[in-house]
């Protein structure tokens, strides 16, 4: 996975609260590979009419808004569903970061390892950065390291899990770090069947 | 004991049963005891495939078949060939790792979280883990369940393990009896508006009290399935005779004197009395009406009593913002009593209240009446559905007018193409009235399956004790 330390880009605003994750993909569009790629199905009916145009005051549609790879939004972002597939349109659509004042559980850890940054901001900070980049201060600077955003002079800190930062600043794959604890996963079986054998042996017969 | 004993909730319990390894940052490494895949989980069989690995725990896991599951026909040569692909990848996936499948025509078909429970593949104690958010319905049994992603998903078919950092814990008690016509599904509506949509965001729920206590396995499982929608990680009740009567004999379950082994293991499992929460929230269970959502998110609930929220009366600005886009995209007018919407269609099913409680509550409020609208009836599983043909409720439903269908997560989600229509608003007994959840523009009003059928019956969402007269 590739690591996130810093990111300078464009911001995009999204000022609507508990964009669930049947908003940021709906359904429909749920049953090709990833490699077909996800980006153009990113928040399909609020992006697009009954006809497939471009609602014209959807802020994504906006030309200067083209380019943008963070998305400011509003708090529960990502209720919802547990489809991956909603952090898929937001990376192929080209966005590396998402800040809100709350996340979806859910999707806050498909993020992390898809390497989207979900960027934690208090209600206030998350107002004021809307209105910002409404009024055309879109560029934005966010750093890992330190937990700070920086625009137009001035910085908000966002709170991140301390081990999604990490698994973030490092680009690392849960895959990896389990493969050192093979053994342990091998001793915990043969002990559990001990403990608990209704859960380690199902009855063979279905 | 050298070691201070510090008490434990049931949750602490249960997770430290699991624990392979701890990191110095928290997060730890989990043993999965069961993982369900459905048709969406085929993102995580192909990063296995890019792997050229293998299932770890073929024995552990189990596919079923739902999201895509055509309710009206089931012979997959005649149904829509994109949604026959996605049925016949889980089968080829399954087969291909020697996991035990649920296909389409395999009469214990169903929705997973219906399936699992009635097949006993759900036991107390367990960890249980599926790519679908509404795992947290397992929580029933007093096990740790939980919905993930398809990343997850890939790691925990490869390794049947999974890293996580434990959720903060919250206990949610409801003190006293229900009211007539109250269910689960109104005890959880009424917590997620009490606390909002992402109020229990980070926490694992651990439900408790006499209205909690007093509820059927079936009820339970409804409490815990929208655990989801007020944000948290899962809900979950300890296991008590409820819980031991409803898995004896099933077929999954361990028999003879294992399962009396195990029910005495399960009928130990809670938590320390003296455990501390790191949140509490009392509800008293007597006081709640039934609940029904008037908005786009299903914090967006009010008791049938009342009357759509006046958002130029909100201090709270995001609020009244927030307000507005659902009065507008749902059709409403600000004020208007919640009696007075009336409704295009009804659907009864999905995971939420699909079970044969679920039914049997329906079809008391709809014999001998005619629904005044269109609608669909979809068991949460095949044996479900058996079963309450026996009882003849499908009579019951057919008779009103009702479509009576076969199992799969149909009008929730329509993945199947069993869809609301655009502008029309369908009273469901679903989990999420997000916009265009149940089809593109489609309008959902969620509520109990008593309500449903009330509203069936009126053609306008209808407080269902009023219809109830001599009947329970």
């Amino acid at each position: 996975m590739r690591p996130f330390k810093t990111l300078d880009a464009k911001a995009a605003p999204l000022p609507f609260a508990s964009v669930d994750t049947d908003q940021l993909i709906p359904a429909r569009f749920m049953k090709r590979s990833r490699s077909e790629g996800y980006g153009q199905y990113l928040l399909y009916d609020m992006r697009l009419d009954g006809e497939g145009n471009p609602i014209q005051d959807f802020p994504l549609n906006n030309p200067a808004r083209a380019g943008a790879e963070i998305l400011v939004g509003r708090r529960n972002f990502g209720a919802g569903s547990s489809r991956e597939a909603a952090v898929y349109a937001l990376v192929d659509y080209g966005f590396r970061c998402v800040i809100a004042p709350s996340f979806g559980d859910i999707f806050a850890s498909n993020s992390v390892n898809n390497g989207l940054l979900p960027a934690q901001v208090t209600e206030e900070d998350a107002e004021t950065i809307l209105s910002l980049i409404e009024n055309s201060q879109d560029r934005a600077f966010v750093d890992l390291d330190t937990c700070e955003i920086r625009l137009a002079n001035q910085v908000f800190r966002f709170e991140i899990e301390p081990v999604w930062r990490t698994k973030l600043l490092n680009g690392w794959d849960d895959l990896d770090l389990t493969a050192s604890y093979a053994d342990d996963i091998a001793r915990y079986m043969v002990s559990d069947k001990e403990r608990h054998p209704w859960l380690q042996e199902i009855p063979a017969s279905i | 004991m050298l070691r201070e004993h510090r008490p434990q909730t049931l949750f602490d319990r249960i997770w430290q049963n699991h624990v392979i390894a701890s990191q110095s940052d928290g997060q730890q490494l989990l043993f999965i005891d069961r993982h369900l895949v459905h048709e969406g989980s085929f993102h995580g069989f192909n990063k296995l495939k890019d792997k050229n690995a293998r299932v770890s725990r073929p024995d552990l896991t189990f596919g079923i078949v739902d999201h895509y599951a055509p309710t009206r026909i089931r012979d997959i040569s005649k149904i829509d060939a994109a949604i026959a692909g996605m049925i016949t990848q889980l089968e080829e996936n399954c087969l291909a790792n020697d996991v035990r499948i649920f296909g389409l025509n395999d009469p214990r078909q169903g929705i997973v979280h219906v399936v699992g429970p009635e097949q006993a593949i759900t036991l107390p104690g367990a960890t249980i883990v599926c790519g679908d958010s509404h795992t947290s319905t397992h929580g029933a049994f007093g096990a740790i369940a939980f919905g993930i992603g398809a990343s997850e998903v890939a790691h925990v078919l490869m390794t049947q393990t999974l890293w996580q950092k434990k959720p903060k814990s919250m206990r949610v008690r409801f003190d006293g009896k229900l009211g007539p016509g109250i269910t689960a599904k109104d005890m959880a509506l009424a917590m997620i508006a009490a606390i909002g949509a992402d109020g229990a965001q980070g926490h694992a729920i651990e439900y408790t009290g006499s209205a909690v206590e007093g509820l059927s396995m079936e009820g339970r499982l409804t409490l815990c399935n929208l655990s989801i929608e007020s944000g948290a990680r899962c809900g979950l009740i300890a296991p008590d005779m409820t819980t031991v009567n409803f898995l004896r004999h099933r077929p999954l379950a361990p028999k003879g004197d294992l399962f009396e082994r195990a029910a005495e293991a399960w009928l130990s499992l809670r938590g320390d009395g003296d455990a501390a929460f790191e949140r509490e929230l009392v509800i008293d269970g007597s006081e709640i009406a039934p609940v029904v959502t008037w908005g786009i998110s299903p914090e967006d609930a009010l008791p049938i009593t009342s009357a759509v929220p006046l958002p130029d009366d909100m201090t709270d600005e995001s609020r009244a913002a927030h307000t507005r886009e659902a009065i507008d995209y749902m059709g409403l007018r600000p004020g208007m009593p919640l009696t007075e919407i009336p409704v295009d269609r009804v659907f009864i099913g999905s995971c939420t209240n699909s079970r044969i409680e679920d039914l049997r509550a329906a079809a008391a409020v709809l014999s001998g009446r005619k629904s005044a609208v269109p609608g669909l009836v979809s068991p949460g599983s095949s044996l479900v559905k058996q079963q309450a043909e026996q009882e003849g409720l499908d009579r019951i439903f057919v008779d009103a007018g009702l479509e009576w269908v076969d199992s799969g997560c149909s009008m929730c989600v329509g993945m199947n193409g069993d869809l609301v229509p655009p502008g029309e608003r369908c009273a469901s007994t679903t989990n999420r009235n997000f916009k265009g959840r149940q089809g593109p523009k489609s309008r959902t009003h969620l509520m109990s399956p008593a309500m449903v059928a009330a509203a069936a019956v009126t053609g306008h969402l209808t407080d269902v004790r009023d219809l109830m007269g001599g009947r329970s």
